[in-house]
Protein backbone atom coordinates (compact mmCIF):
# COMPACT_ATOMS: atom_id res chain seq x y z
CA UNK A 1 0.00 0.00 0.00
CA UNK A 2 1.45 3.29 -1.19
CA UNK A 3 1.76 5.53 2.30
CA UNK A 4 -0.90 7.95 2.28
CA UNK A 5 -0.57 11.49 2.47
CA UNK A 6 -2.26 13.86 4.86
CA UNK A 7 -5.47 15.65 3.44
CA UNK A 8 -5.06 19.09 5.34
CA UNK A 9 -1.45 20.05 5.09
CA UNK A 10 -0.74 17.46 1.47
CA UNK A 11 2.85 17.20 2.98
CA UNK A 12 3.27 14.77 5.78
CA UNK A 13 2.61 11.05 6.06
CA UNK A 14 -0.90 10.00 7.12
CA UNK A 15 -1.33 8.18 10.18
CA UNK A 16 -4.50 8.75 11.20
CA UNK A 17 -7.87 7.75 9.82
CA UNK A 18 -11.00 9.73 11.46
CA UNK A 19 -13.78 7.81 12.22
CA UNK A 20 -16.16 10.55 11.32
CA UNK A 21 -15.23 11.75 8.14
CA UNK A 22 -12.88 9.09 6.50
CA UNK A 23 -10.35 11.79 6.35
CA UNK A 24 -6.92 10.94 6.44
CA UNK A 25 -3.86 13.16 8.72
CA UNK A 26 -1.08 12.99 9.67
CA UNK A 27 0.06 13.64 13.23
CA UNK A 28 0.29 17.50 13.82
CA UNK A 29 -2.37 18.27 11.73
CA UNK A 30 -4.50 15.45 13.82
CA UNK A 31 -3.96 17.48 17.05
CA UNK A 32 -4.71 20.59 15.96
CA UNK A 33 -8.00 19.58 14.05
CA UNK A 34 -9.20 17.83 17.46
CA UNK A 35 -8.09 20.73 19.54
CA UNK A 36 -10.11 22.80 16.99
CA UNK A 37 -13.11 20.64 17.46
CA UNK A 38 -13.27 21.20 21.10
CA UNK A 39 -12.35 24.30 21.26
CA UNK A 40 -15.55 24.72 18.13
CA UNK A 41 -17.91 22.45 21.06
CA UNK A 42 -16.97 24.77 23.93
CA UNK A 43 -17.74 28.50 21.75
CA UNK A 44 -20.87 27.43 20.13
CA UNK A 45 -22.35 25.47 23.37
CA UNK A 46 -21.06 28.78 25.64
CA UNK A 47 -19.68 25.86 28.15
CA UNK A 48 -17.22 28.67 29.45
CA UNK A 49 -17.87 32.09 30.68
CA UNK A 50 -14.44 34.52 30.75
CA UNK A 51 -12.79 34.35 34.60
CA UNK A 52 -15.00 31.52 35.30
CA UNK A 53 -13.26 28.65 37.81
CA UNK A 54 -13.67 25.16 36.10
CA UNK A 55 -13.07 22.47 37.95
CA UNK A 56 -11.63 18.97 35.75
CA UNK A 57 -13.08 15.82 37.10
CA UNK A 58 -9.83 13.71 36.76
CA UNK A 59 -9.13 10.13 37.06
CA UNK A 60 -6.06 10.04 35.64
CA UNK A 61 -7.85 7.93 32.84
CA UNK A 62 -7.48 8.93 29.42
CA UNK A 63 -10.82 10.81 29.18
CA UNK A 64 -10.16 13.54 32.07
CA UNK A 65 -6.15 13.32 31.12
CA UNK A 66 -6.92 14.31 27.67
CA UNK A 67 -9.69 17.15 28.74
CA UNK A 68 -7.31 18.72 30.88
CA UNK A 69 -4.23 18.51 28.55
CA UNK A 70 -6.52 20.00 25.69
CA UNK A 71 -8.54 22.66 28.04
CA UNK A 72 -4.77 24.06 29.25
CA UNK A 73 -4.18 24.25 25.83
CA UNK A 74 -7.02 25.67 24.64
CA UNK A 75 -7.06 28.05 27.37
CA UNK A 76 -3.89 29.45 26.96
CA UNK A 77 -4.14 29.49 23.21
CA UNK A 78 -7.58 31.28 22.71
CA UNK A 79 -7.38 33.30 26.12
CA UNK A 80 -10.79 31.81 27.57
CA UNK A 81 -9.39 33.23 30.94
CA UNK A 82 -10.43 30.20 33.19
CA UNK A 83 -8.98 28.74 36.52
CA UNK A 84 -8.65 25.60 35.88
CA UNK A 85 -8.67 23.24 38.74
CA UNK A 86 -8.41 19.22 38.96
CA UNK A 87 -10.91 17.27 41.41
CA UNK A 88 -10.44 13.96 42.05
CA UNK A 89 -12.51 11.05 44.20
CA UNK A 90 -10.97 8.78 45.85
CA UNK A 91 -13.31 6.05 46.06
CA UNK A 92 -10.80 3.97 48.19
CA UNK A 93 -10.46 1.15 45.92
CA UNK A 94 -6.64 -0.09 47.11
CA UNK A 95 -4.77 -1.24 43.77
CA UNK A 96 -6.94 0.41 41.70
CA UNK A 97 -7.50 4.46 42.83
CA UNK A 98 -4.64 4.81 44.76
CA UNK A 99 -2.57 4.00 42.09
CA UNK A 100 -4.87 6.04 39.29
CA UNK A 101 -4.48 9.02 42.01
CA UNK A 102 -0.74 8.76 41.21
CA UNK A 103 -0.68 9.69 37.59
CA UNK A 104 -3.61 12.66 39.11
CA UNK A 105 -0.74 14.25 40.93
CA UNK A 106 1.60 13.95 38.32
CA UNK A 107 -1.07 15.40 35.91
CA UNK A 108 -1.09 18.40 38.51
CA UNK A 109 2.30 18.90 38.05
CA UNK A 110 2.59 18.25 34.44
CA UNK A 111 -0.22 21.06 33.72
CA UNK A 112 0.60 23.24 36.77
CA UNK A 113 -3.45 22.74 38.11
CA UNK A 114 -4.04 22.40 41.67
CA UNK A 115 -5.35 18.95 42.78
CA UNK A 116 -8.35 18.31 45.35
CA UNK A 117 -8.73 14.56 46.30
CA UNK A 118 -11.85 14.04 48.04
CA UNK A 119 -12.43 10.60 49.58
CA UNK A 120 -15.52 8.55 50.06
CA UNK A 121 -14.79 7.96 53.96
CA UNK A 122 -14.29 11.63 54.50
CA UNK A 123 -17.65 12.09 52.91
CA UNK A 124 -19.45 9.19 53.61
CA UNK A 125 -17.81 7.25 56.06
CA UNK A 126 -17.08 4.40 53.86
CA UNK A 127 -14.35 2.88 51.50
CA UNK A 128 -15.44 0.99 48.18
CA UNK A 129 -13.82 -1.56 50.03
CA UNK A 130 -15.35 -1.65 53.30
CA UNK A 131 -18.76 -1.31 51.19
CA UNK A 132 -17.89 -4.49 49.01
CA UNK A 133 -16.89 -6.16 52.22
CA UNK A 134 -20.33 -5.42 53.20
CA UNK A 135 -22.19 -5.71 50.96
CA UNK A 136 -20.46 -8.56 48.15
CA UNK A 137 -18.99 -7.60 44.99
CA UNK A 138 -22.44 -8.11 43.26
CA UNK A 139 -24.61 -4.40 43.27
CA UNK A 140 -21.59 -2.08 44.80
CA UNK A 141 -21.32 -0.08 41.60
CA UNK A 142 -24.84 1.09 42.38
CA UNK A 143 -23.35 2.57 45.88
CA UNK A 144 -20.20 3.72 43.87
CA UNK A 145 -22.29 5.82 41.34
CA UNK A 146 -24.76 7.21 43.52
CA UNK A 147 -21.79 8.15 45.91
CA UNK A 148 -19.54 9.23 43.05
CA UNK A 149 -22.52 12.04 41.85
CA UNK A 150 -22.53 13.55 45.03
CA UNK A 151 -18.99 13.79 45.61
CA UNK A 152 -18.33 15.84 42.60
CA UNK A 153 -20.49 18.29 43.38
CA UNK A 154 -19.65 18.12 46.89
CA UNK A 155 -16.25 18.31 46.19
CA UNK A 156 -16.71 21.67 43.92
CA UNK A 157 -18.68 22.88 47.14
CA UNK A 158 -15.55 22.90 48.99
CA UNK A 159 -13.29 24.53 46.29
CA UNK A 160 -16.13 27.02 45.67
CA UNK A 161 -16.31 26.57 42.23
CA UNK A 162 -19.54 26.76 39.98
CA UNK A 163 -18.46 24.30 37.07
CA UNK A 164 -17.56 21.14 36.87
CA UNK A 165 -16.59 19.19 33.49
CA UNK A 166 -16.42 15.57 32.73
CA UNK A 167 -14.43 13.57 30.36
CA UNK A 168 -17.66 11.78 28.75
CA UNK A 169 -16.87 11.34 25.24
CA UNK A 170 -19.32 10.24 22.28
CA UNK A 171 -19.03 7.03 22.70
CA UNK A 172 -19.99 7.58 26.24
CA UNK A 173 -23.02 9.51 25.21
CA UNK A 174 -24.47 6.91 22.49
CA UNK A 175 -24.28 4.33 25.11
CA UNK A 176 -25.99 6.23 27.47
CA UNK A 177 -28.54 6.85 24.54
CA UNK A 178 -29.14 2.97 23.50
CA UNK A 179 -29.30 2.26 26.94
CA UNK A 180 -31.93 4.65 28.22
CA UNK A 181 -34.08 3.78 24.62
CA UNK A 182 -34.01 0.43 25.82
CA UNK A 183 -34.94 1.29 29.29
CA UNK A 184 -37.65 3.63 27.57
CA UNK A 185 -36.36 6.34 29.81
CA UNK A 186 -37.19 9.12 28.57
CA UNK A 187 -36.30 11.81 31.10
CA UNK A 188 -33.05 10.26 31.72
CA UNK A 189 -32.16 9.82 28.19
CA UNK A 190 -33.05 13.89 27.11
CA UNK A 191 -30.49 14.74 30.06
CA UNK A 192 -27.98 12.15 28.92
CA UNK A 193 -27.42 13.95 25.61
CA UNK A 194 -26.98 17.27 26.83
CA UNK A 195 -24.14 18.98 26.86
CA UNK A 196 -24.79 21.41 29.69
CA UNK A 197 -26.90 20.03 32.86
CA UNK A 198 -27.22 21.99 35.83
CA UNK A 199 -28.70 21.33 39.53
CA UNK A 200 -31.54 24.13 39.92
CA UNK A 201 -33.25 23.91 43.08
CA UNK A 202 -35.32 26.07 44.96
CA UNK A 203 -33.29 26.28 47.75
CA UNK A 204 -29.85 28.16 48.08
CA UNK A 205 -27.73 25.45 48.84
CA UNK A 206 -24.15 25.66 47.57
CA UNK A 207 -24.82 22.21 46.39
CA UNK A 208 -27.04 23.06 43.78
CA UNK A 209 -26.56 24.83 40.80
CA UNK A 210 -23.41 23.65 39.95
CA UNK A 211 -23.24 23.11 36.77
CA UNK A 212 -21.95 19.78 34.73
CA UNK A 213 -20.77 20.01 31.06
CA UNK A 214 -18.89 17.30 28.71
CA UNK A 215 -16.39 19.21 26.42
CA UNK A 216 -15.67 16.04 24.87
CA UNK A 217 -19.23 15.00 23.65
CA UNK A 218 -18.74 14.74 20.32
CA UNK A 219 -15.02 13.65 20.34
CA UNK A 220 -14.41 9.99 19.45
CA UNK A 221 -13.07 7.49 22.35
CA UNK A 222 -10.80 6.34 19.62
CA UNK A 223 -9.44 9.60 18.61
CA UNK A 224 -8.96 10.69 22.40
CA UNK A 225 -6.87 7.54 22.86
CA UNK A 226 -4.72 8.99 19.57
CA UNK A 227 -4.17 12.23 21.04
CA UNK A 228 -3.35 10.52 24.20
CA UNK A 229 -0.87 8.51 22.34
CA UNK A 230 0.46 11.05 19.86
CA UNK A 231 0.83 13.65 22.52
CA UNK A 232 2.31 11.16 24.44
CA UNK A 233 -0.02 12.08 27.99
CA UNK A 234 0.38 10.15 30.75
CA UNK A 235 -2.13 8.35 31.43
CA UNK A 236 -3.69 5.50 33.51
CA UNK A 237 -5.62 2.63 32.06
CA UNK A 238 -7.11 -0.51 33.99
CA UNK A 239 -10.35 -1.88 35.08
CA UNK A 240 -11.79 -1.12 38.33
CA UNK A 241 -10.95 -4.64 40.34
CA UNK A 242 -14.70 -4.51 41.59
CA UNK A 243 -15.80 -5.00 38.07
CA UNK A 244 -13.11 -6.39 35.76
CA UNK A 245 -15.61 -8.05 33.41
CA UNK A 246 -17.88 -4.76 32.80
CA UNK A 247 -16.62 -3.55 29.25
CA UNK A 248 -17.72 -7.51 28.37
CA UNK A 249 -21.26 -8.22 27.49
CA UNK A 250 -21.96 -4.65 27.40
CA UNK A 251 -23.96 -1.93 25.73
CA UNK A 252 -20.57 -0.70 25.09
CA UNK A 253 -19.48 -3.48 22.95
CA UNK A 254 -22.59 -3.29 21.03
CA UNK A 255 -21.44 0.63 19.73
CA UNK A 256 -18.06 -0.98 19.44
CA UNK A 257 -19.18 -3.71 17.05
CA UNK A 258 -21.34 -0.98 15.22
CA UNK A 259 -18.47 1.16 14.59
CA UNK A 260 -16.14 -0.97 13.25
CA UNK A 261 -19.01 -1.63 10.83
CA UNK A 262 -19.52 2.18 9.82
CA UNK A 263 -17.14 4.49 12.07
CA UNK A 264 -20.19 7.50 11.87
CA UNK A 265 -22.55 5.39 13.59
CA UNK A 266 -21.34 6.37 16.87
CA UNK A 267 -22.14 10.24 16.12
CA UNK A 268 -25.61 9.31 14.78
CA UNK A 269 -26.33 7.93 17.66
CA UNK A 270 -25.66 10.87 19.60
CA UNK A 271 -27.42 13.28 17.04
CA UNK A 272 -30.62 11.07 16.73
CA UNK A 273 -30.20 11.15 20.98
CA UNK A 274 -30.43 14.81 21.23
CA UNK A 275 -33.57 14.70 18.31
CA UNK A 276 -35.25 12.32 19.79
CA UNK A 277 -34.77 14.34 23.60
CA UNK A 278 -36.04 17.01 22.00
CA UNK A 279 -39.64 15.65 21.42
CA UNK A 280 -39.41 14.00 25.26
CA UNK A 281 -42.49 16.54 26.70
CA UNK A 282 -41.58 18.96 29.23
CA UNK A 283 -37.75 17.79 28.41
CA UNK A 284 -36.97 21.98 27.84
CA UNK A 285 -35.30 24.62 29.41
CA UNK A 286 -38.37 25.70 31.21
CA UNK A 287 -37.98 23.10 33.71
CA UNK A 288 -35.19 24.84 34.81
CA UNK A 289 -37.24 27.40 37.21
CA UNK A 290 -35.32 30.44 36.04
CA UNK A 291 -32.43 29.05 37.22
CA UNK A 292 -30.09 28.50 34.18
CA UNK A 293 -27.19 30.35 32.89
CA UNK A 294 -27.41 29.56 29.40
CA UNK A 295 -30.24 28.09 27.47
CA UNK A 296 -30.32 25.94 24.68
CA UNK A 297 -28.74 22.26 25.53
CA UNK A 298 -29.35 22.32 29.36
CA UNK A 299 -31.35 19.94 31.30
CA UNK A 300 -32.49 19.73 34.44
CA UNK A 301 -30.35 16.69 36.25
CA UNK A 302 -31.28 14.60 38.76
CA UNK A 303 -29.33 12.93 41.49
CA UNK A 304 -29.65 9.41 39.81
CA UNK A 305 -27.60 10.35 36.97
CA UNK A 306 -24.57 8.39 38.05
CA UNK A 307 -26.44 5.61 39.40
CA UNK A 308 -24.88 2.17 38.05
CA UNK A 309 -22.13 3.95 36.50
CA UNK A 310 -18.63 2.42 37.19
CA UNK A 311 -15.33 2.90 35.79
CA UNK A 312 -14.55 7.03 36.27
CA UNK A 313 -16.80 8.26 33.29
CA UNK A 314 -20.39 7.94 35.05
CA UNK A 315 -21.79 6.88 31.49
CA UNK A 316 -19.98 3.57 31.83
CA UNK A 317 -22.24 0.86 32.12
CA UNK A 318 -22.00 -2.43 34.25
CA UNK A 319 -21.73 -5.94 32.43
CA UNK A 320 -24.35 -7.92 31.85
CA UNK A 321 -27.12 -4.65 31.47
CA UNK A 322 -27.19 -6.09 27.93
CA UNK A 323 -28.33 -9.51 29.12
CA UNK A 324 -30.40 -7.90 31.68
CA UNK A 325 -32.12 -5.76 29.10
CA UNK A 326 -32.40 -8.82 26.65
CA UNK A 327 -34.27 -10.97 29.09
CA UNK A 328 -36.47 -8.32 30.43
CA UNK A 329 -37.43 -8.09 26.34
CA UNK A 330 -37.37 -11.42 26.15
CA UNK A 331 -40.41 -11.44 28.80
CA UNK A 332 -41.70 -8.70 27.42
CA UNK A 333 -42.14 -10.57 23.97
CA UNK A 334 -43.67 -13.35 26.11
CA UNK A 335 -46.23 -11.25 27.77
CA UNK A 336 -47.39 -9.84 24.64
CA UNK A 337 -47.79 -13.22 22.81
CA UNK A 338 -50.08 -13.99 25.97
CA UNK A 339 -52.17 -11.08 25.54
CA UNK A 340 -51.16 -9.21 28.10
CA UNK A 341 -50.20 -5.39 28.94
CA UNK A 342 -46.74 -4.93 27.96
CA UNK A 343 -44.81 -3.63 31.16
CA UNK A 344 -41.14 -2.09 31.20
CA UNK A 345 -40.52 -3.87 34.49
CA UNK A 346 -38.50 -1.68 37.10
CA UNK A 347 -34.68 -1.90 37.09
CA UNK A 348 -34.58 0.23 39.77
CA UNK A 349 -32.26 -0.51 43.00
CA UNK A 350 -34.07 -2.08 45.95
CA UNK A 351 -33.45 1.39 47.56
CA UNK A 352 -36.04 2.70 45.58
CA UNK A 353 -38.91 0.71 46.68
CA UNK A 354 -38.82 2.25 49.84
CA UNK A 355 -39.02 5.61 48.83
CA UNK A 356 -42.09 5.23 47.48
CA UNK A 357 -41.34 6.05 43.61
CA UNK A 358 -42.24 2.20 42.69
CA UNK A 359 -46.06 3.52 41.32
CA UNK A 360 -44.53 5.83 39.05
CA UNK A 361 -41.74 3.26 37.67
CA UNK A 362 -44.34 0.89 36.74
CA UNK A 363 -46.13 2.82 34.53
CA UNK A 364 -46.40 1.87 31.16
CA UNK A 365 -44.66 3.66 28.47
CA UNK A 366 -47.41 4.43 26.97
CA UNK A 367 -49.13 6.30 29.13
CA UNK A 368 -46.15 8.11 30.72
CA UNK A 369 -46.18 9.81 27.24
CA UNK A 370 -49.19 11.00 27.12
CA UNK A 371 -48.99 12.28 30.28
CA UNK A 372 -46.02 13.94 29.77
CA UNK A 373 -43.25 11.96 31.98
CA UNK A 374 -42.98 13.08 35.47
CA UNK A 375 -41.16 16.05 36.17
CA UNK A 376 -38.54 15.80 39.06
CA UNK A 377 -39.47 18.68 41.69
CA UNK A 378 -35.93 19.24 43.13
CA UNK A 379 -35.45 20.07 47.12
CA UNK A 380 -33.40 19.27 49.88
CA UNK A 381 -32.18 15.83 51.59
CA UNK A 382 -33.31 15.90 55.17
CA UNK A 383 -29.92 14.34 56.25
CA UNK A 384 -27.68 15.94 54.07
CA UNK A 385 -28.74 19.11 52.28
CA UNK A 386 -28.18 17.54 49.20
CA UNK A 387 -30.46 18.20 46.24
CA UNK A 388 -33.25 15.01 46.25
CA UNK A 389 -36.17 14.73 44.60
CA UNK A 390 -37.08 12.93 47.87
CA UNK A 391 -37.29 13.43 51.31
CA UNK A 392 -34.27 11.67 51.72
CA UNK A 393 -31.31 11.09 48.72
CA UNK A 394 -30.44 8.62 47.62
CA UNK A 395 -27.21 8.27 49.10
CA UNK A 396 -28.49 8.63 52.33
CA UNK A 397 -30.94 5.72 51.57
CA UNK A 398 -28.12 3.51 50.68
CA UNK A 399 -26.21 4.61 54.10
CA UNK A 400 -28.76 4.14 56.10
CA UNK A 401 -28.74 0.28 55.14
CA UNK A 402 -24.59 0.35 55.39
CA UNK A 403 -25.02 1.46 59.00
CA UNK A 404 -27.45 -0.09 59.90
CA UNK A 405 -26.09 -3.49 59.12
CA UNK A 406 -22.19 -2.43 60.48
CA UNK A 407 -22.47 -3.32 64.05
CA UNK A 408 -23.69 -7.02 63.42
CA UNK A 409 -20.81 -7.41 60.82
CA UNK A 410 -18.46 -6.01 63.46
CA UNK A 411 -19.08 -9.21 65.80
CA UNK A 412 -17.36 -11.11 62.99
CA UNK A 413 -15.28 -8.75 61.94
CA UNK A 414 -13.70 -6.18 63.55
CA UNK A 415 -11.88 -4.40 60.68
CA UNK A 416 -15.09 -2.89 58.71
CA UNK A 417 -15.32 -1.27 62.42
CA UNK A 418 -13.03 2.13 61.73
CA UNK B 1 7.75 -1.89 1.28
CA UNK B 2 11.56 -0.41 0.25
CA UNK B 3 12.66 -2.82 2.72
CA UNK B 4 11.05 -5.94 1.17
CA UNK B 5 14.26 -7.33 -0.41
CA UNK B 6 16.07 -7.12 2.86
CA UNK B 7 13.46 -9.30 4.44
CA UNK B 8 14.05 -11.84 1.59
CA UNK B 9 17.82 -12.36 2.64
CA UNK B 10 16.26 -13.46 6.58
CA UNK B 11 14.29 -16.10 7.43
CA UNK B 12 12.89 -14.51 10.41
CA UNK B 13 12.01 -10.92 11.12
CA UNK B 14 12.30 -9.09 14.60
CA UNK B 15 9.32 -6.99 15.62
CA UNK B 16 8.58 -4.45 18.27
CA UNK B 17 5.24 -5.23 19.60
CA UNK B 18 3.48 -3.26 22.54
CA UNK B 19 0.64 -3.44 24.31
CA UNK B 20 -0.71 -0.39 26.02
CA UNK B 21 -4.06 0.73 27.26
CA UNK B 22 -4.77 -1.86 29.57
CA UNK B 23 -4.46 -4.53 27.18
CA UNK B 24 -0.89 -5.54 28.86
CA UNK B 25 -3.15 -7.17 31.68
CA UNK B 26 -3.38 -10.00 29.35
CA UNK B 27 -0.02 -10.06 27.96
CA UNK B 28 1.84 -10.91 31.82
CA UNK B 29 1.61 -7.13 32.46
CA UNK B 30 4.64 -7.04 29.94
CA UNK B 31 4.08 -3.79 27.95
CA UNK B 32 6.81 -3.80 25.25
CA UNK B 33 8.08 -7.66 23.38
CA UNK B 34 10.70 -8.21 20.93
CA UNK B 35 9.49 -11.13 18.93
CA UNK B 36 11.59 -12.70 15.87
CA UNK B 37 8.64 -14.25 12.98
CA UNK B 38 9.72 -16.03 10.60
CA UNK B 39 9.41 -14.19 7.30
CA UNK B 40 7.37 -16.77 5.26
CA UNK B 41 4.48 -18.45 6.35
CA UNK B 42 3.45 -22.21 5.67
CA UNK B 43 2.17 -20.86 2.48
CA UNK B 44 5.77 -19.18 1.70
CA UNK B 45 3.76 -15.75 1.57
CA UNK B 46 5.33 -12.70 3.67
CA UNK B 47 3.83 -13.08 6.74
CA UNK B 48 0.97 -10.18 7.47
CA UNK B 49 -0.25 -8.84 10.75
CA UNK B 50 -3.21 -11.78 10.88
CA UNK B 51 0.00 -14.09 11.21
CA UNK B 52 1.13 -12.10 14.21
CA UNK B 53 -2.39 -11.55 15.71
CA UNK B 54 -2.65 -15.65 15.91
CA UNK B 55 0.85 -15.89 16.57
CA UNK B 56 0.41 -13.75 20.19
CA UNK B 57 -2.78 -15.79 20.70
CA UNK B 58 -1.00 -18.79 20.70
CA UNK B 59 2.61 -18.46 21.47
CA UNK B 60 2.84 -14.78 23.71
CA UNK B 61 -0.46 -14.90 25.88
CA UNK B 62 -0.65 -16.66 28.25
CA UNK B 63 -4.29 -15.20 29.76
CA UNK B 64 -7.24 -17.57 28.85
CA UNK B 65 -8.74 -15.08 27.99
CA UNK B 66 -8.46 -14.84 23.91
CA UNK B 67 -11.94 -12.86 23.53
CA UNK B 68 -10.56 -9.95 25.04
CA UNK B 69 -8.28 -9.89 22.69
CA UNK B 70 -9.83 -11.71 19.54
CA UNK B 71 -13.39 -11.95 18.42
CA UNK B 72 -14.05 -13.59 14.72
CA UNK B 73 -10.41 -14.19 13.72
CA UNK B 74 -9.66 -10.61 13.86
CA UNK B 75 -8.52 -7.73 16.73
CA UNK B 76 -11.79 -7.24 18.92
CA UNK B 77 -13.54 -3.72 18.15
CA UNK B 78 -12.35 -1.08 20.45
CA UNK B 79 -8.54 -2.55 20.05
CA UNK B 80 -6.51 0.28 17.82
CA UNK B 81 -3.96 -1.13 15.94
CA UNK B 82 -1.16 1.19 14.66
CA UNK B 83 1.39 0.18 12.46
CA UNK B 84 4.78 2.26 12.95
CA UNK B 85 2.26 4.82 14.28
CA UNK B 86 0.35 4.38 11.86
CA UNK B 87 -3.80 3.53 11.60
CA UNK B 88 -3.55 -0.17 10.20
CA UNK B 89 -6.63 0.88 8.56
CA UNK B 90 -3.65 2.96 6.43
CA UNK B 91 -1.86 0.42 5.97
CA UNK B 92 -3.81 -2.55 4.88
CA UNK B 93 -5.46 -3.98 8.04
CA UNK B 94 -4.31 -7.96 8.78
CA UNK B 95 -3.13 -7.93 5.26
CA UNK B 96 -0.10 -5.62 5.81
CA UNK B 97 3.00 -7.20 4.87
CA UNK B 98 5.30 -7.13 8.26
CA UNK B 99 9.01 -5.75 7.67
CA UNK B 100 11.77 -6.07 9.70
CA UNK B 101 11.90 -3.55 13.09
CA UNK B 102 8.56 -2.78 12.06
CA UNK B 103 6.70 -1.38 15.35
CA UNK B 104 3.56 -2.76 15.86
CA UNK B 105 1.50 -1.35 18.80
CA UNK B 106 -1.81 -2.35 20.20
CA UNK B 107 -3.87 -0.05 22.19
CA UNK B 108 -7.25 -0.79 24.02
CA UNK B 109 -9.80 1.64 23.58
CA UNK B 110 -12.04 0.39 26.33
CA UNK B 111 -10.54 0.97 29.58
CA UNK B 112 -11.71 3.19 32.28
CA UNK B 113 -9.50 4.88 34.14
Amino acid sequence: MPPSICAVCHANRAVILRPKNHAKLCKLCFIQTFEDEIHDTILSNKLFSHGERIAIGASGGKDSTVLASVLKTLNERHNYGAELLLLSIDEGIKGYRDDSLETVKRNAEQYDMPLTIVGYDELYGWTMDQVVEQVGKKGNCTYCGVFRRQALDRGAAMLGVKHVVTGHNADDVAETVLMNLLRGDLPRLSRATSIITSTPSASDSELTNIRRSKPLKYAYEKEIVLYAHHKKLDYFSTECIYSPEAFRGSARALIKNLERIRPSAILDIVRSGEDMAKLVPGATNDSCGGNCATGGALAVTGEEEGEGGCGSTGGRTAGGDMAQMESQLRNNEAAEAAGLEMEVPSRAPAAEGRNGSSENRKQLPFRREKNAPKQQTMGKCERCGYLSSQAICKACMLLEGLNKSRPRTSIVGVDAMR
Amino acid sequence: MAEAEKSEAQDVITLKVEFTGGLEMLFSNIKEHKLSLPAKDEQDKATTVNYLVDYLCKKVMKDRRKELFVQDGTVRPGILVLINDADWELEGEGSYELQPEDNILFVSTLHGG
